[in-house]
């Protein structure tokens, strides 16, 4: 079986096996991080650009040392380092980028559609390394591999959702994911942060914090973005965190076995406590390992591997 | 020479709805006389258009023709090219040109550019406030008597509600109607597509109906106040349609128009991105769809303009966020329009009101199909099928929508003052 698409652009357009056949091939490149020489050659001559226009450090971390691990020749783009300041759009800059014969580009875009817009104009794959407010696919996939390493699955289980739901790529593209590989996807957030239209995703949504965390076999907390708070959002960070903040009191309610997730970075005190984010429930730093081998995977299959990795 | 329009079935609104032959002469209308009967001069040029639709020139309220300013965009010749064969025998360019127009110097440029063009009638509106800034009223007399015919700072709403009043008293004076884009900015603020599933689901910002409801309900409660003369802008949304259909049964002197977007598409349109279902108001959904259908339909929705909004790929093939706002209308609006004809919504008759006659009482103009008025036709073959393909629009843009969209019906032929300005060959 191979990998049939060229790009990894959001969670809707992956099916079932897509996402199966992803976190397979994910679990078989955990171990090449654990190795003393912690490199393959399997990716040798491909060369990935990372192409980010929004700042962030541990994505594109993440993807650098995913593409390092498999022997790729990765360059790093930044808005500042790009011509983008200097006036030039984006599909010109992609298609410069497209003559220089790249095999990957990761893009990170502070618009929704960026990457799909690229997408079709480049003949590399495209990998979105989140876009606007619209997906963050690696986020989810990552997540959806941690939460089957814990629990040995993903079916049946109990998934809540709790933060600003309305700016959230990484919500939109978690809700999405649990739902299509058969857990049951509930949201909770202010009425400021729940846009129009969300339970046509496949959630439910929950009015407040603790309704939804009793039963659920995974709690996956947002951060709350401070500069958000200007758009009128909510009160104060203090208000916030008493009614939607996860605490080791709230935690009380939940399951004993119930994971607790993060996608940084954390406001410690704000949407999640100390003891908590640090806690024995916590996976937050499992999310971060994982992220490295999930994103090998994926380089791995959009350059044309197929599922069998145990030659690696 | 003499003219004859041999074999169309004529509709003149309110005048007449049957086969008759129309003769022109001398940029006027001459006669109407019976198919059988013979030429009534020896010279006589005949123009079979038997199975047409022959009907008084239509008029687009709303359109941006670009010049001065966004010459790459469109000019006044490509869009009144792009009129003439869209069927449009006069088009009102908005005022938002780079310099505004706020004074009578850019109004009599825009009349007299358009004059030496000659393709189709323009009629300026100018800028309710200097700039489009909201803040201070334009010179409407002097603009008045430079051939402006209406105010307007399309694009933008007048946020000061103190502005607009005083805008509409002066205005109301001057005899000036009032046309309103009617946005709570505050509301609409980052939103770039209809707020809704489709928005939550692309993660793009969405536009609420009550931004455009809310505003909506301000500018008649102004007009009621002054009793000035108000027209709302591309109606796109079910709250609005009510709000104008109450204020008209409490007898409020206010008109609206929709465009062709509003009652043919939804905002499942911008699935993908599409940069080319971007325009503002936004496309909206089913409900909004039918509710438009139903102003049409009952006599609430006056009027069907283009918002003829030409971009160049420039601002279009990039980041939805991006993009700016606007599609090009006058080259589709007809043919998108007949689909209400032909599914039953609305007579043709009906739809000549919405297109030609009420847009020209709007202005002040009587363009029946009697002698002695001017000869502005245009006749519509009903039966003509084609697909919209934009390589072959006269407009210097191409931003729509519509592009492989299948369509019957389209404009056979176009005439200004006795001339013709566009024949399908």
């Amino acid at each position: 079986m191979r990998f049939e698409h060229k790009d990894i652009l959001d969670i809707e357009s992956l099916s079932v096996q897509d996402i199966s056949m992803i976190l397979d091939t994910a679990e078989g490149m955990k171990e090449i991080s654990k190795r003393p020489v912690k490199k393959v050659p399997t990716l040798r001559g491909k060369t990935i650009v990372l192409f980010f226009q929004e700042p962030s450090t541990r994505t594109k971390s993440s993807f650098d040392i995913a593409a390092k691990r498999l022997s790729a020749d990765s360059i790093s783009l930044s808005k500042s380092s790009s011509s983008i300041v200097k006036g030039e759009t984006l599909i010109d800059t992609a298609r410069t980028l497209e003559a220089m014969n790249p095999d990957i580009i990761v893009l990170r875009h502070g618009c929704s559609g960026a990457p799909h817009l690229i997408a079709k104009r480049v003949k590399a794959s495209v990998i979105n390394a989140g876009d606007g407010i619209h997906a963050h696919p690696t986020q989810a996939l990552l997540d959806l591999m941690s939460v089957k390493e814990r629990k040995g699955k993903i079916e049946g289980l109990k998934v809540s959702i709790i933060g600003d739901i309305s700016h959230s790529r990484v919500a939109r593209s978690n809700i999405i994911g649990f739902t299509k590989m058969g857990a049951t996807v509930t949201v909770s957030a202010p009425g400021t942060m729940i846009p129009r239209g969300i339970e046509e995703l496949g959630c439910k949504v929950a009015p407040d914090i603790d309704s939804c965390i009793d039963d659920a076999d995974v709690i996956m907390m947002l951060r709350i973005q401070k500069e958000r708070q200007e758009s009128i959002l909510f009160p104060t960070e203090r208000e916030y965190s008493n009614l939607f903040g996860l605490n080791s009191e709230r935690l009380k309610k939940a399951k004993p076995d119930a994971i607790i997730m993060h996608p940084g970075p954390l406001n410690r005190g704000v949407e999640i406590s100390n003891e908590v984010a640090d806690g024995n429930n916590s996976v937050i730093l499992d999310q971060v390992t994982n992220g490295v081998a999930l994103r090998m995977a994926l380089f791995y299959l959009v350059a044309g591997g197929s599922r069998n990795v145990d030659t690696i | 020479m003499l003219i004859r329009f041999k074999g169309a079935r004529i509709v003149d609104p309110g005048n007449i709805d049957e086969e008759q032959d129309l003769l022109v002469k001398n940029g006027l209308v001459h006669a109407l006389i019976d198919p059988a009967a013979e030429d009534p001069e020896p010279e006589v040029e005949t123009i079979d258009v038997t199975g047409m639709v022959l009907v008084p020139g239509l008029i687009d309220l709303h359109v941006h023709l670009r010049e001065p300013g966004h010459e790459y965009k469109e000019t006044i010749e490509t869009g009144l090219r792009a009129a003439a064969k869209g069927g449009f025998t006069g088009v009102c360019p908005m005022p938002n040109t780079h310099p505004v127009n706020d004074n009578a110097q850019i109004t009599r440029f825009i009349v007299d550019r358009a004059k030496e063009i000659g393709l189709a009638r323009v009629y300026p509106v100018g800028a309710i406030s200097l700039g489009l800034k909201g803040s201070t009223i334009s010179e409407y007399g002097d603009m008045k008597r430079a051939g402006m015919v209406a105010i307007s700072d399309d694009g933008r709403p007048v946020e000061n509600s103190q502005v607009l009043r005083r805008a509409m008293e002066y205005a109301s004076g001057l005899g000036l109607p009032v046309i309103s884009h009617s946005e709570d900015l505050s509301l609409a603020k980052d939103g770039a597509m209809n707020e809704g599933i489709v928005a939550t689901r692309l993660g793009i910002k969405g536009i609420p109906n009550a931004a455009e409801s809310i505003m909506v309900m301000r500018d008649i409660a102004i007009a009621e106040l002054t009793g000035a003369r108000l027209h709302i802008a591309h109606v796109s949304c079910e709250e609005s349609v009510d709000a104008i259909r109450h204020a008209k049964e409490r007898g409020v002197r206010v008109t609206c128009e929709t465009a062709p977007h509003y009652f043919t598409l939804t905002d499942k349109a911008v699935a993908d991105y599409d940069t080319n279902a971007k325009m503002n108001p936004p496309l909206r959904t089913e409900a909004d769809r039918l509710a438009i259908i139903k102003g049409l339909a009952d006599g609430t929705i006056d009027m069907i303009a283009t918002d003829h909004a030409p971009h160049s790929k420039l601002e279009k093939e990039v980041e939805f966020d991006m993009a700016l706002f606007g599609i090009v209308g006058l080259e589709t609006s007809l043919p998108l329009s007949l689909k209400l004809v032909q599914d039953g919504v609305i007579t043709m008759e009906t739809l000549v009101e919405k297109m030609s006659r009420n847009p020209a009482e709007f202005l002040g103009m009587d363009n029946r199909l009697i002698p002695g008025n001017v000869a502005d036709i245009t006749v519509i073959d009903p039966d003509r099928c084609h697909v919209i393909d934009p390589a072959t629009f006269v407009s210097k843009s191409r931003n729509t929508p519509f592009s492989g969209m299948e369509v019957k019906g389209d404009v056979f032929l176009t005439m200004v003052e006795g001339g013709i300005v566009f024949q399908r060959s």
